[in-house]
């Protein structure tokens, strides 16, 4: 029986890929571990490889198409013996009625033991709490004061606007170069260097073998001797063994030695929840970095901030740790096209005016705050949505200004909530802007728990644009 | 059902190690022949170290000097037999927290490191770092590290700097026998010699990490085999002789300045006193430390070569003076120099202001 191969998730992100080519054509017989085509994810080009033997009976889906949506069917794959044009027919009946009887092949294929053809022809989407995390990403609009009006806006995903930001930079000064897993040849583990070999070279772009710990060290150490290093983590998850570095080398330096000695480097990656990925990959380490003198930590939101700020971060005589989001990569924004696009560091931005309750936010929960924001409204509730952008040095003064015209904080932070970037917004408010508080202080956080693989847990645990909303309505005593 | 496209591995192949194909190794390094100026000047300095850590061990008795502070007696041919086969302004030199003696091997001013002990203004880190954190960029001296084995990577990046900007430096990442047991001492081996990074991984073997002896924890004792699995020569060397030290810098040097990357020194040294001021050593008898003291000391065995030579017993009297009044001074100005400015609390956390 013909068997209809369809388009496969490739990595925890993917929702559509690029069918970029097929290495099989009609009428080819394929056996298992054939090389079939090859697909363009999110995050690389991966071959997609045959299961069952046979013949290619059908290609459903011409090479170069892009958005292919996983679980589209690619491809019909006839089994041995049977006919390929049959088989074709075989399977657009049986998708449209499940009556297969008057395609029956003359001759029966031995072996009765057919894979089963999936009951539904709509793309199955894998379930995570992650895909909330994104969805309110085209609210992110509001300008930026620091753009000149008039200025021409191009859509940007946030992985482009950080390749562009690197290279912008390392055009401009030869002491810069990347270092981390799969940076060069790989073009990136989640696309961000995707072309930088090709620009700059082996020199410049270099692989690391997997030693966290030990490359933190070498970029530590090749700062403190005048270079400018960018240093890719694959995930903040791993720079967990590279943490001694990064605190007790490189922020301490300057201090240490008197001023004597600087430590200019960036460290880079994504952090915080990605999806499906379970508890050791889905860590908000914005708190712990931020806790620590002597570094810059930066946590954009939209990819405007993605290029501006990794720009400064690049051009900055301080450690900065560069916290970026992975379910935001593939996410596209409005990029002012300048020359030479950089943002101040520890400056927020407000992302939405408004008068009646301030949330402030970072990151990827700058979308769910947005989205809250917008519901908000719909009650009648005008929030004030701040996104920190840089989390050390922490723009309290733009929180305690909408404070004053608000009169409510809610915190949303993608992150646990105890010793969290929440908390120390809290904290300040409470020291600093108490007499403008009619009402406590909320804390919108993921759950205090270790995020949970399974779907309904993971949604679980990850904050919501409802929790959101409730919060800003239980501070407005509505 | 799918995997990232990469290249198709080759079948695997059995090796034994003798089976290992045989590898380009440095010679064996030859004891140094000085003239009578130079192996004076080694003294000299090694004599300086003495007294100034003596000193040093003194003012922490008086409550002078707090926190930790690690003395270099009993060590002192290490540094100065390898410092002084550097090319200054070229090469950069990084350590650990024992670091007062690669100062003043540097030719550093006493006087600041004292000051930087004492925790005054005038110390070199403007008595912010303390005796573990000294650094002298205009020396490529980077420090004077707390962290045990940080140094070995921070030097493999000072190397990888030295190889991107072409500049034909070295870097001497000094670490000992208790750092050598850290994981990112093997993460750095093997990036640096996949890189041919310039870099002399020096081993300070002084026999003890804090209170462990090497026998209590090193699996493999002989540390200079520890850079093979790297494909990392390694030699061992005397490091109770500062011209056998001396002549093991060169044939380093010599290798890694040829390209040929990496190697690994181990010095089999000693140290007198116990690990830091506050440790009272009772994991060794005394008689093994005087022994040592009495059989192996490098001033000592400096002091009759130049004899030998024909240096006379006032002209070391006079040199013997001239160090303790350069070391005496030290010691007033470290104690007279006021403390920081209560500003410089604040200052140095970062360099830009946001």
């Amino acid at each position: 029986m013909a068997v209809e191969l369809k388009m496969p998730a490739l990595s925890p992100t993917m929702e559509e890929g690029t069918l970029a080519k097929w290495l099989v054509k009609e009428g080819d017989a394929v056996k298992s571990g054939d090389i079939l085509a090859e697909i363009e994810t999110d995050k690389a080009t991966m071959e997609f490889e045959a299961v069952d033997e046979g013949t290619v009976a059908k290609i459903l889906v011409a090479e170069g198409t892009d958005n292919v949506k996983v679980g589209a069917p690619i491809a019909v794959i006839a089994e041995e013996g049977e006919d390929a044009s049959t088989a074709t027919a075989a399977s657009t009946t049986e998708s449209r009625a499940g009556d297969a009887a008057n395609a029956t092949p003359t001759e029966q294929p031995k072996d009765q033991g057919a894979p089963p053809i999936p009951e539904s022809a709509e793309p199955h989407q894998m379930e995570t709490g992650a895909r909330d995390l994104v969805h309110a990403v085209d609210e992110a609009g509001a300008g930026d004061p620091e753009v000149p009006e008039g200025t021409e806006m191009v859509k940007t995903t946030v992985r482009e606007a950080l390749r562009d930001a690197m290279a912008e930079e390392m055009r401009a000064d030869k002491r810069i170069f990347v270092m981390g897993e799969e940076v060069a040849e790989y073009q990136g583990a989640y696309k961000v260097t995707q072309g930088l070999l090709d620009e700059f070279g082996a020199k410049r772009v270099i692989d690391t073998p997997i030693t966290e710990y030990g490359f933190a060290g070498v970029g530590t150490g090749a700062a403190m001797g005048g270079l400018r290093p960018i240093i890719e983590f694959m995930t903040f998850n791993f720079a967990m063994q590279a943490i001694d570095h990064i605190i007790n080398s490189a922020a301490k330096t300057n201090y240490m030695s008197g001023g004597q000695m600087r430590c200019p480097i960036v460290f880079r990656g994504p952090n915080g929840a990605a999806a499906r990925v379970g508890a050791q990959h889905s860590q908000n380490y914005g708190p712990w970095y931020a806790s620590v003198p002597g570094l810059i930590v930066i946590a954009p939101y939209s990819a405007a901030d993605a290029k501006g700020l990794l720009k400064a971060a690049i051009r900055s005589e301080d450690p900065v740790v560069f916290l970026e989001n992975e379910l935001l990569y593939g996410q596209s924004f409005e990029v002012p096209k300048l020359d030479d696009y950089v943002l101040p560091i520890g400056k927020a931005r407000i992302a939405r005016p408004g008068k009646d309750v301030t949330i402030v936010s970072y990151s990827i929960g700058v979308g769910v705050s947005l989205d809250a924001a917008k519901k908000l409204a719909d009650e009648g509730i005008d929030a004030e949505v701040i996104d920190l952008r840089t989390l050390r040095p922490l723009d309290t003064k733009t929180v305690l200004k909408s404070l004053a015209k608000t009169n409510r904080v809610v915190v949303v932070e993608e992150g646990w909530p105890t010793c969290s970037i929440a908390s120390e917004i809290a904290a300040v408010v409470m020291e600093e802007g108490f007499d403008d508080l009619d009402a406590p202080v909320l804390r919108v956080t993921n759950v205090d728990v270790p995020l949970p693989y399974a779907a309904n847990l993971e949604k679980m645990a990850l904050i919501k644009v409802d929790d959101v909303v409730a919060a800003a309505k239980k501070v407005s005593y509505r | 059902m799918a995997r990232p496209a990469t290249a198709k591995p080759e079948p695997a192949a059995t090796h034994t190690s003798n089976q290992l194909p045989n590898r380009e190794r440095p010679g064996e390094p030859t004891r140094f022949e000085p003239t009578k100026e130079q192996l004076l000047e080694f003294y000299r300095q090694m004599l300086l170290i003495r007294r100034f850590e003596e000193k040093a061990g003194q003012l922490y008795g008086l409550g002078l000097i707090g926190g930790f502070c690690h003395l270099y007696i009993g060590q002192e041919a290490v540094a100065v037999g390898l410092q002084s086969a550097l090319e200054p302004g070229k090469d950069s030199v990084i350590t650990g927290y024992r670091d007062h003696g690669h100062m003043l091997a540097y030719g550093i001013d006493p006087k600041v490191i004292m000051a930087e002990l004492t925790g005054r203004g005038a110390g070199i880190s403007k008595g912010k770092g303390g005796s573990m954190h000294m650094f002298s960029v205009e020396h490529k001296f980077y420090g004077g590290h707390g962290i045990v084995g940080a140094q070995v990577s921070l030097g493999t990046g000072l190397a990888f700097g030295h190889k991107y900007n072409e500049d034909g430096g070295v870097c001497l990442a000094y670490f000992g026998d208790g750092a050598a047991n850290q994981g990112q001492v093997y993460e750095s081996f093997n990036m640096a010699k996949l890189w041919d990074l310039p870099i002399i991984f020096v081993i300070e073997n002084n026999q003890y990490a804090m209170g462990t002896s090497t026998a209590r924890s090193a699996s493999e004792d002989q540390f200079y085999l520890r850079g093979e699995s790297f494909r990392i020569p390694g030699i061992q060397v005397d490091g109770m002789d500062v011209l056998a030290v001396r002549g093991a810098a060169e044939r380093a040097l010599e290798w890694v300045r040829g390209g040929k990357g990496p190697i690994v020194l181990e010095f089999k040294t000693y140290r007198y006193r116990g690990h830091s001021m506050s440790d009272p050593a009772k994991y060794r008898s005394r008689d093994e430390v005087q022994q040592m003291r009495d059989t192996a000391d490098p001033i000592e065995r400096a002091k009759k070569e130049l004899e030998g030579m024909g240096v006379g017993e006032d002209a070391l009297k006079d040199l013997e003076k001239q160090i303790r009044a350069i070391v005496a001074e030290s010691a007033d100005f470290a104690e007279q120099s006021p403390e920081p400015d209560e500003k410089e609390l604040w200052t140095d956390v970062l360099v830009e202001t946001y």
